[in-house]
């Protein structure tokens, strides 16, 4: 399993660890036939498909179009917390970087009549829109943020997704276990359905609180998917492929936290 | 059981015989046990989810200091679990904040012995417990109707206007652990039946709603409501709060058990067969 977040390599370890503590006490049985199941794959499944009751119930009682709660100035914190990548090392970011992405492509690929290699000048040219939203992370905690970007719907648009497309892949600069080498692709990734990706606050945004987004919160672009947790929210987008299905996809999740186990429907 | 076998002795023949009734009907028994597997698993898979991110707070939002935390400190005697509940702190290293996992002091809030699964990690947690909420909140509605439909909500749950009026004469009975005898044992009390209701009717429908407004989709039902929960860091607040609650009912629920006797309290929950508990005033004619 390859994870990139120190917590989560010493969670492994315990893991192993833990399982020969378990055993050695009575008390311990039932946990450990508890955990014993956590690694069996039928059992996990049977448990993950209530992430598909979870998103039907879901669209039934909030529809297709309801929108996020936004706030006013007043909630705005001075700085919005950065998790995950921080600081992307990848060389083809770090060059973009150095020339303060004048020459970033934002490429929007796949299954569409029109692929678009769009600008940050020609992005921000595009009609805006700035939301203050609150995020939630899976691990708990929430901050609020003031974002502007353009609507993923009208780069969408420009593009002309083909009748089969079902689902936006973001593809991103920073590879979650450090710098590509070997040929070993880590960066991360993640996909919507076309129903969020036409939702009107979900937007590219390259502003954050007023200034262009900093590098620890996914310069130049991020994903808003204001209705789902915050590893939904891909950040530094280097693309945008239309797909009919993610299964040939890397892990065949959806997303690089979906192939370590979370789930694609990040909406609960 | 068999009634003859546990008549009294002839030495006795004042006290009543005890009487078997047939106190739990089958779905009640049913839905009791899915809910004592669904409470414990949301619990404990709740716990690890906690120990994701292991401070709660008031409002919208995170960044403001946390009522409650548990953490790890380094000092200079090494690592220790620190407990921060408002402006007090507490040492709780080994249970709180730092706890051994397979013999190693490791950084988490509630210790592994607490949590499903035992190591930290969220993403498996996250699948029991939403697994386990689905079942849970089926079997609530399935047992609210039942209740209803079935009118053992009016008759045996809603108490009487005198069993209201005698609620002090209760609270004294039960501060010392006197449990009704005879007939009277064939109704619930009019603590029980109270905390019954608190816990069906407050308690667990703040437990869903509370975990609700945790999900960014359901935030959007009507855009704001989870303001009315005092935001959505309120509502993890509310909805840890009301998971203790419920472990308190539990808590006191199994120690009445054992009060009240537990194999009688057991079976009746099993097979659904009480023995009445002999009168009180024979019982004490004798010698």
């Amino acid at each position: 399993m390859k994870t990139t977040y120190t917590l989560m390599r010493a969670t492994q370890r315990g893991r192993r660890r833990f399982f020969r503590g378990a055993f050695a006490t009575a008390g311990g049985a039932v946990l450990a036939g508890c955990d014993r199941l956590s690694n069996n794959e039928a059992f996990v499944d049977t448990l993950k498909s209530a992430q598909n009751l979870s998103h039907a119930a879901g669209k039934v009682v909030a529809p297709k179009r309801a929108m996020a709660q936004e706030f006013s100035q007043a909630d705005v914190p001075a700085s919005f917390r950065g998790n995950g990548t921080l600081d992307p090392m990848d060389a083809d970011y770090q060059a973009l970087r150095q020339a303060n992405f004048a020459g970033y492509k934002l490429m929007v690929t796949g299954l569409v009549d029109k692929p678009l290699e769009l600008g940050l000048d020609e992005l921000r040219a595009m009609p805006s829109r700035t939301q203050i939203t609150r995020h939630d992370c899976v691990e708990g905690w929430s901050c609020i943020g003031k974002w502007k970007g353009v609507q993923l719907g009208h780069v969408l648009d420009q593009a002309r997704p083909l009748p089969q497309a079902k689902f936006v892949v973001f593809r991103c600069f920073d590879s979650m276990d450090g710098p590509t080498l070997d040929g070993h692709d880590s960066r991360y990734y993640e996909s919507i359905d076309l129903d969020e990706a036409h939702h009107a606050q979900t937007i590219l945004a390259y502003d954050l609180n007023d200034h262009p987004l900093p590098v620890i919160n996914g310069a130049p672009i991020r994903c808003r998917v204001e209705r789902q947790l915050g590893y939904k929210q891909a950040k530094y987008v280097r693309a945008i492929e239309l797909v009919e299905s993610f299964a040939q996809i890397r892990g065949g999740k959806g997303g690089y936290w979906e192939d370590e186990g979370y789930e694609w429907y990040g909406g609960i | 059981m068999d009634i003859e076998a546990t008549s009294p002795p002839p030495a006795a023949p004042a006290i009543a015989a005890p009487r078997r009734f047939y106190r739990h009907r089958l779905p009640v028994r049913a839905m009791h046990w899915i809910n004592v597997l669904c409470l414990t698993v949301l619990l404990m898979s709740g716990l690890n989810i906690f120990n994701a991110h292991p401070a709660l707070y008031w409002g919208q939002v995170s960044t403001v200091k946390p009522w409650l935390s548990l953490r790890a400190v380094d000092t200079a005697s090494g690592p220790v679990g620190r407990t921060q509940l408002g402006s007090y702190e507490f040492a709780t290293t080994g249970v709180l904040g730092l706890s051994s996992v397979g013999g190693q002091p490791t950084a988490r809030g509630f210790p592994s012995w607490a949590t499903i699964p035992g190591p930290q990690w969220l993403a498996m947690a996250r699948h029991w417990h939403l697994f386990f909420a689905w079942l849970f909140v089926v079997n609530g509605i399935a047992y609210v109707l039942y209740i209803i439909v079935s009118r053992h909500l009016a008759r045996d749950l809603v108490p009487t206007g005198l069993e209201l009026k005698n609620i002090g004469r209760s609270i004294v009975d039960h501060l010392k652990f006197k449990h009704p005898t005879g007939e009277a044992a064939r109704r619930y009390n009019v603590l029980q039946s109270l905390t019954y209701l608190v816990v069906i009717f407050v308690l667990l429908p703040l437990v869903v709603l509370a975990g609700m407004a945790m999900s960014p989709r359901i935030d959007t039902v009507f855009t704001g409501w989870v303001g009315l929960l005092g935001g959505r860091q309120s509502a993890r607040s509310l909805h840890f709060l009301a998971a203790m609650g419920l472990l308190l009912f539990v808590a006191i629920h199994v120690f009445e058990v054992i009060v009240a006797g537990v194999w009688n309290e057991i079976r009746s929950m099993v097979t659904g067969w009480y023995v009445l508990p002999a009168e009180h005033a024979k019982k004490e004619a004798q010698p």
